[in-house]
C-alpha cells in the first residue's frame, strides 16, 4: 500500500499494520525534514504531488520490491503539503521472515520512490527565497 | 483540439497556474510542449521532463486525443 497523506502520520501505528505471524524482521525508514540543504538554512518544506500517478507509481515500486525480495508486506506513506523542520516526510515499512530481505527491500523502495514518483519538494530558505529540487537535492531552474 | 494541461513544481511557478485548457494544433506531446514552452517561457528541455497522458507515463510521440489530460513532469524530488 502506497499512499499520500496531507496530515501527519504516526509511525508506530503504521508499523503495526505490518504485523504477520511469519515475520521475524521489521525494518522501517523515516525521512525527516532537516534544517539545511546544500549549505543553505531551510525553514520548512512544501511537497506537491500529481496524486493519481504518484499513487500508481508508488504501488509499482512496492510490487517490484515484493517480486525482488522475499518479504511479507511493504508499505510507504509520503506527506504532501507544508512540513516543518523535524516532521516525518516519508515512511517505508517492511516485514519479512528474515532481516536481510527486509533491509534490502526498504532501501530499494526509498531509492526508487525518490527517483520515480511524481512528488516535488520546495524548500523555503531563511533568506526568504524558495526553490524546487532535483532528486540529488540540487536546485531546479525552470 | 482541446487538451487539459496540469502544471507542477517549477513549471507551475513559471506558468503561474495549476492547470489550463489548451486549444492547440499539436497532435503529440512533443508538439504541445514546444507550443507551451514558447507561450510560458519554460526553460526546462524535453530531455529533463517526462510526459503523462491521462494519468499514465507516455512517450513524447504519444498521439493526443480531444480532451486528453497532459502533464509534463519535471525532475522529481520526493523523499
Amino acid at each position: 500500500m502506497f499512499r499520500l497523506s496531507e496530515t501527519p502520520v504516526a509511525p508506530a501505528t503504521l508499523a503495526r499494520e505490518l504485523a504477520h505471524a511469519s515475520a521475524g524482521a521489521c525494518v522501517t525508514f523515516e525521512g525527516w525534514v532537516r534544517d539545511n540543504n546544500e549549505g543553505r538554512a531551510v525553514l520548512r518544506l512544501r511537497y506537491q504531488a500529481y496524486t493519481p500517478l504518484a499513487t500508481d507509481e508508488g504501488e509499482r515500486v512496492l510490487n517490484e520490491a515484493r517480486e525482488k525480495f522475499t518479504i511479507l508486506d511493504a508499505r510507504c506513506v509520503h506527506r504532501v503539503g507544508t512540513l516543518e523542520i523535524g516532521e516525518l516526510a516519508v515512511w517505508v515499512g517492511i516485514s519479512a521472515a528474515h532481516r536481510g530481505a527486509a533491509f534490502d527491500a526498504c532501501r530499494y523502495i526509498i531509492d526508487e520512490v525518490k527517483k520515480r514518483v511524481p512528488i516535488w519538494k520546495n524548500e523555503h530558505y531563511a533568506d526568504g527565497e524558495t526553490g524546487w529540487l532535483h532528486p540529488d537535492n540540487t536546485p531546479v531552474t525552470g | 483540439m482541446n487538451y487539459r494541461v496540469l502544471y507542477f513544481a517549477s513549471l507551475r511557478d513559471r506558468a503561474g497556474m495549476d492547470a489550463e485548457q489548451v486549444n492547440s494544433l499539436a497532435v503529440d506531446a512533443r508538439g504541445l510542449y514546444s507550443e507551451l514552452r514558447a507561450r510560458h517561457g519554460f526553460t526546462i528541455g524535453e530531455d529533463r521532463l517526462r510526459v503523462a497522458v491521462n494519468g499514465a507515463f507516455a512517450a513524447w510521440e504519444r498521439h493526443l486525443h480531444e480532451g486528453d489530460e497532459v502533464v509534463f513532469i519535471p525532475p522529481v524530488s520526493g523523499g
